[in-house]
């Protein structure tokens, strides 16, 4: 029932040959047909649908009625931000999209099309060799969804925000929107009013969980917008690696996924979130990211942003606990026609707390590479210290990079150090390498994973050989 | 046996003509030093025989085996076989020597083929052993923080892996002092063989004495003006480089 499309004949367009041209391994599709559907345009009938088909309780229905109020008030933040905002039509995206409300619990049981797509991204192989549990999310839903039974019995809770809203309701409200309430910003209050899918995870106090859990993001529709929640609590002294991707196929309209994910660590836990996202061209990729970090307790962000049209995410850590800790280590390729804006938001609430930000960006061709960075320690504290490092490395001579510090710091007590730096790959470079017998786009590509390097060695195996194979792709294609 | 014949070649940058009809011919096992004052045109030489884009040829041909290597990219003469040590070679952050090496070998094998690592890593081993260079060296990032000498050992290190018909040693001797040289002198002799040319450009007859040219070379105003052998490099030792130039201003 479903025909294969290769995306690329869609596209017409010529005028931007280079980017997207890492979607490689992202850029196909399944035709599919959707059980439910949203249709096109945003009002509250959108919102009632929305809700009614997740048979959600009437506060949650209410909570997003209110949200879309705000994001209806809200204006775009274009006096500060890029004016492609603007260019977002809301009435001619698709809101909801799925085939079913329940994910399965095996891949056997995932609809065929479906499965075929994520098998050709590789999550049943990953979920084998790594994996504690993974969430595969189509669209708007997730289409499975499994935690190893090992996991699940140390009382490890993991699936997606639907089924947490349904079967875990009391954990899920005292944690929801705390961290990131609705009127954060426009697309945060976006998000609010039509999330569907994300994921929900609860560790508990003590339980060390030795494998990542995994996510995996999918938009596979033309005209879509998707909306994941996810909110993770970890409870004290527990600690979880979480990792998510995500693709998209290269549509020539442009597509829209706006997340809200929310991290709760209480005290002496641990959390780890990594995303290697890996857009097409055409995505708009405005996500709002926080964590909530109680006493001595850590979270760390590890953000790699390759591909998209426009990404704006400056993952946070509210340090809220005596001694808590926090990092963010952001990696962002913005290749030609692409604005990665992304940075870091460190709020000390609490004496002696720590945070860290390494920003490493590469602009390739016309790409432009925003760091916007919030640190804010406030005058009753003591013993607040910040790191950041921000290094931008320029590949083209018409590449932009732009470093918008923040930094707030009132008092005596606290210790703040900001280092920025911008290189340029030389020509010189260029010709060693290639007269050692690499092409041109190989020796850039070498020049980039040299880059980042010492970051990229942070992360797991196999989250850094994909990095790695992805930065490839995108230089490979960059030149010639 | 394999070839490189330079003919009549002429090279720019900008609008200056440096290298100003050159011929040379170089086989397989043979050393050929090339001397000569500082700006006459020996570094251009081997830059444009490497393909750097800022050095055009204007006139001759760079032939290997008889065939013109012009329109290849650097890249592809680097696989057909032709090595630049450099004289200042670039940095490259975050990027190991030995990760280095692996990228450029496994750009010269054919598509769907990998590097086997633990065959590269012993062959890498074997060659740092018999140039005698340290096992750490390899993890350090290239040529970044090297001294002189570290960076000229690199250079030879990458010869030595890359395994090159020919070899375009430029000013190799330059800025080491003579411990260092001997070191680079001995990698360099070491390699030497049947299956590599090497076309030795220096500015001082002090290299020559521990590597013994096969021919000497003498550059002048972007020009060969006088060809011997090792006997040359004494002579201009003892006499410098004044009556060539007279010999050639009268020639």
């Amino acid at each position: 029932m479903s025909n294969i499309t290769e995306t690329d004949s869609l596209v017409t367009s010529t005028e931007n040959p280079v980017s997207g041209i890492d979607q490689a391994a992202g850029n196909f599709k399944y035709d599919m047909t959707y059980d439910f559907d949203a249709g096109t345009g945003l009002n509250e009938r959108t919102v009632d649908y929305i809700s009614a088909v997740k048979k959600e309780a009437p506060w949650i229905h209410e909570f997003r009625q209110n949200a879309l109020k705000t994001f209806f008030s809200k204006p775009l933040p274009t006096h500060w931000a890029s004016k492609d905002l603007e260019n977002i039509n809301f009435d001619k995206i698709r809101y909801y999209l799925s085939q079913g409300q329940k994910p399965k619990r095996t891949w056997d049981e995932v609809p065929a099309d479906i499965k075929r797509t994520f098998e050709r991204l590789g999550i049943p192989e990953q979920e084998r060799k790594f994996l504690a549990g993974v969430e595969a999310q189509f669209d708007s839903e997730a289409a499975y969804s499994n935690i190893k039974e090992a996991v699940s019995k140390q009382g490890v809770i993991f699936m997606n925000s639907t089924e947490g809203l349904r079967e875990h309701p009391e954990i899920f409200r005292k944690f929801f929107g705390k961290v990131i309430p609705t009127g954060d910003n426009k697309f945060s209050a976006l998000n609010s009013a039509v999330f569907s899918g994300g994921s929900f995870i609860y560790v508990p106090p003590g339980v060390k969980v030795s494998h990542p859990l995994q996510a995996y993001f999918r938009i596979n529709a033309e005209n879509f917008g998707q909306f994941e929640r996810t909110l993770i609590i970890c409870d004290e002294g527990s600690e979880l690696t979480y990792m998510e991707g995500c693709t998209a196929p290269k549509f020539s309209t442009a597509t829209l996924h706006s997340a809200v994910v929310e991290l709760v660590a209480l005290r002496g836990a641990k959390i780890q979130y990594i995303t290697v996202q890996n857009w097409s061209s055409n995505v708009f990729n405005l996500v709002t990211k926080r964590g909530l970090a109680h006493e001595e307790s850590e979270i760390k962000w590890i953000d790699c942003n390759i591909g998209s049209r426009l990404t704006m995410k400056y993952p946070g850590v509210v340090l809220k606990g005596r001694k808590a800790r926090g990092e963010v280590i952001s990696i962002a390729l913005a290749n030609d026609g692409q604005h990665q804006d992304t940075g870091a938001k460190m709020i000390h609430a609490a004496d002696e707390t720590t945070s860290t930000v390494v920003s490493k960006s590469i602009s390739v061709g016309q790409g432009r590479a925003t760091y916007r960075g919030v640190v804010h320690i406030p005058r009753h504290l003591k013993g607040c210290k910040n790191n950041t490092e921000c290094d931008a490395l320029l590949i083209s001579t018409n590449s932009r990079t732009d470093t918008y510090p923040a930094i707030t710091v009132r008092g005596d007590r606290h210790a703040v150090q900001h280092e920025a730096s911008v290189s340029k790959v030389s020509a010189e470079q260029i010709f060693y390498m290639q007269q050692r017998g690499l092409t041109e786009g190989q020796a850039m590509s070498l020049s980039v994973n040299g880059f980042i390097n010492d970051l990229a060695r942070q992360f797991p195996m196999e989250y850094s050989v994909e990095l790695k194979r992805l930065i490839d792709l995108e230089m490979e294609g960059s030149v010639g | 046996m394999s070839s490189l014949e330079i003919r009549n070649l002429h090279v720019s940058t900008g609008d200056k003509e440096i290298v100003k009809g050159v011929n040379l011919s170089i086989n397989t096992g043979e050393i050929h030093a090339v001397m000569g004052p500082n700006g006459t045109g020996k570094s251009t030489l081997a830059k444009a025989i490497a393909g750097h884009p800022d050095y055009v040829i204007t006139e001759g041909d760079v032939l290997i085996d008889g065939k013109s290597i012009l329109e290849m990219e650097t890249d592809e003469r680097s696989r057909l076989g032709i090595f630049l040590a450099f004289q200042y070679p670039s940095e490259i952050p975050g990027v190991s020597i030995a990760n280095f090496l692996r990228a450029a070998i496994q750009a010269r094998m054919a598509e769907g083929e990998e590097v086997d690592a633990s065959g590269f890593y012993k062959r890498l081993y074997q060659k740092m052993d018999l140039l005698k260079i340290d096992r750490k060296f390899t993890s350090r990032s290239v040529n970044e923080g090297f001294s002189g000498g570290e960076k000229k050992r690199s250079e030879i290190l990458q010869m030595a892996m890359l395994e090159p018909r020919f070899a375009l040693m430029d000013e190799t001797d330059s800025g080491l002092d003579i411990d260092a040289l001997k070191i680079v002198a001995d990698g360099v002799n070491q390699l030497r063989g049947p299956n590599l040319g090497i076309l030795l450009i220096t500015h001082y007859q002090r290299l020559l004495g521990y590597i013994i040219p096969d021919f000497v070379h003498v550059m002048i105003d972007g020009r060969i003006v006088k060809s011997g052998d090792k006997s040359l490099a004494l002579e201009l030792e003892s006499r410098g480089y004044d009556w060539v130039k007279k010999e050639f201003a009268h020639a």
